[in-house]
């Protein structure tokens, strides 16, 4: 299968697979809780999805079909180099077309297009520890987790709304998965969170750098925190995508020019191009 | 004082290596009541406040507090969850030094909120509108509700904590020596505040001091504690115009009269 001599399939050496996917399995056991792992050297930098690329390299096989997304779009460079690592290494379909993928690993988005059951969605993650900012001990935060003694992470909604008069969390915004844990998203903006609540597909998490591992099962609950009068709201620019129309898709912003001139166009772009092939069948019809 | 004591120690014993910082020490406290520990530095007086508390685990003798359905659980062996919710439900701590005990980082507000946030609160109005109440309780300018504590004179801060801890209406506060630090004016204003604050919510505390001022103006009761033991104790009045015990002679004639 392997279309690269010398290295075992998908990279990763199978014992070292077996490792990652017990930690898997324990982390799919207890939703939301960070599952420690023997991270290994990838050939990339830590930062560029090497706790990710380790996650798929262990759950991929011979049939499945890989689409790598990076800040939702399929043509930037950390995306195309993890897809072609993985169609060298692995010999897999890849694919840049979410519903035909049945591995999606993705960097700081989720996309548009519900995922269905059979999917699954590796996140990158360069912090799994949602308190790290408010707790600078990891034996502290452990506890904290072990005691679900989550106050602390209200104390700064609760500073946010008193400093800006909103939650100013727009990207890693904290959730309590299946009402028991603490979990960061990795960084997909706060627009993305809904969609992780009872999504059909599994979504596992991998920290290379940090060394864990974590995960939400199939149509396990994902609520984002918030106050009773203060509710979370999905931020989202108030525009429509310069390319399809979209009023639904999480944009980018672009700048066109040097006179102030820009425009905003879907992140994903898979999800743009499909409504942009639609718009020309409809004016072709 | 019929009813049962709200926390009971018996034969509390714990070494540091050769030192004994608590030799077979028991004491009681009752809701509403006031008990002062004092003595000299090094006397085991913090030691024996960790340990009641549940921070320090003794080498022998237990601690027993009884929830408000009256039932009686052991300190030491609750459990650290069942500890935590305690310390941030029916406990409170009031540290020495306000450091130990806010967080510095977060608005005066925050840091009232916190106990109310960890107990399940997750209404941000009510969330402020107690803390604006606290703030005005301890003589908090409530406009700076907003400001980081660490813009805060010492004797604010240290009444800052004092709200933090007392907004979850806890039965039992521990304090270890709130006064010291401060001067003289602003010792006196605390300690009027602490009292009236004890009245007004009939809490009962548990206050480590070596200001035998402090422990006549606020306590009940006192402990005298000297090398890890009690020496003497009873109604704080009668200890110290009749003090029994040598060394509780030697405390009380060593205060500086003004």
């Amino acid at each position: 299968m392997t279309s690269t001599a010398g290295y075992n399939f998908a990279y990763l050496d199978e014992n070292t697979k077996r490792m990652i996917r017990r930690a898997l399995l324990k982390a799919v056991a207890i939703p939301g809780h960070q599952v420690p792992f023997g991270s290994r050297e990838m050939p990339l930098p830590y930062g560029w999805g090497t706790g990710g690329i380790q996650v798929t390299a262990s759950i991929i096989g011979p049939d499945d079909t890989l689409k790598v997304i990076d800040q939702g779009a399929d043509d930037t460079t950390n995306a195309v180099s993890i897809r072609r690592f993985f169609a060298r290494v692995a010999g897999v379909a890849t694919t840049e077309r979410t519903s035909e993928a049945s591995i999606i690993q993705t960097r700081h988005r989720i996309p548009e297009t519900p995922l269905r059951e059979g999917q699954i969605l590796v996140y990158q993650v360069p912090m799994p520890e949602p308190l790290f900012r408010l707790e600078p001990r990891v034996t502290e935060t452990k506890r904290m987790h072990a005691l679900a003694d989550y106050g602390l992470m209200h104390v700064k909604l609760y500073e946010d709304i008193a400093r800006h008069g909103h939650i100013a969390i727009s990207y890693n915004y904290p959730v309590m998965v299946n009402g028991r844990y603490l979990m960061a998203p990795s960084p997909i903006p706060a627009f993305d969170n809904p969609k992780m609540d009872r999504m059909p597909a599994l979504q596992l998490f991998g920290a290379g750098r940090e060394k864990r591992i974590y995960a939400v099962p199939p149509y396990t609950p994902v609520r984002s925190l918030d106050f009773e009068d203060h509710p979370f709201v999905p931020i989202r620019a108030d525009a429509a995508c310069a390319l399809c129309g979209s009023r639904e898709s999480y944009l980018d912003e672009v700048v066109t020019d040097d006179r102030g001139g820009r425009i905003f166009v879907c992140s994903d772009t898979d999800y743009c191009r499909e409504r942009q092939a639609a718009r020309r069948r409809d004016a072709a019809e | 004082m019929t009813e049962a004591p709200l926390l009971e120690a018996s034969g509390l014993s714990l070494r540091f290596g050769a030192v004994p910082a608590l030799d077979d020490v028991s004491l009681a406290i009752w809701p509403g009541e006031v008990v002062a520990i004092v003595g000299e530095s090094g006397s085991g007086k913090t030691t024996l406040l960790r340990v009641l508390s549940g921070l320090l685990r003794p080498d022998a003798g237990q601690v027993t507090y009884r929830d408000p359905e009256g039932a009686a659980l052991p300190v030491h062996d609750m459990g650290e969850a069942a500890l935590r919710r305690l310390m941030r439900t029916d406990w409170g701590f009031v540290h020495q030094n306000p450091r130990d005990g806010l967080r510095m980082g977060v608005s005066a507000g925050g840091n009232v909120g916190e106990r109310l946030m960890a107990v399940g609160a997750r209404h941000y109005g009510s969330i402020r509108a107690e803390a604006l109440a606290w703030l005005e309780r301890v003589e908090i300018d409530p406009a700076r509700i907003d400001d980081l504590p660490r813009t805060f004179s010492g004797g604010m801060q240290q009444r800052l904590q004092i709200a933090r801890t007392l907004v979850t209406r806890p039965r039992l506060v521990f304090m270890d020596e709130p006064t010291g630090g401060l001067d003289v004016s602003v010792q006196a204003r605390l300690l009027d505040l602490i009292r009236a604050l004890v009245a007004d919510l009939g809490l009962a505390v548990l206050l480590v001091t070596h200001d035998i001022a402090a422990a006549r103006l606020l306590a009940h009761r006192l402990l005298v504690m000297r090398h890890g033991q009690v020496v003497e104790q009873g109604l704080t009045d009668r200890v110290l115009d009749d003090p029994q015990h040598e060394y509780t002679q030697l405390l009380v004639a060593s205060v500086l009269a003004a």
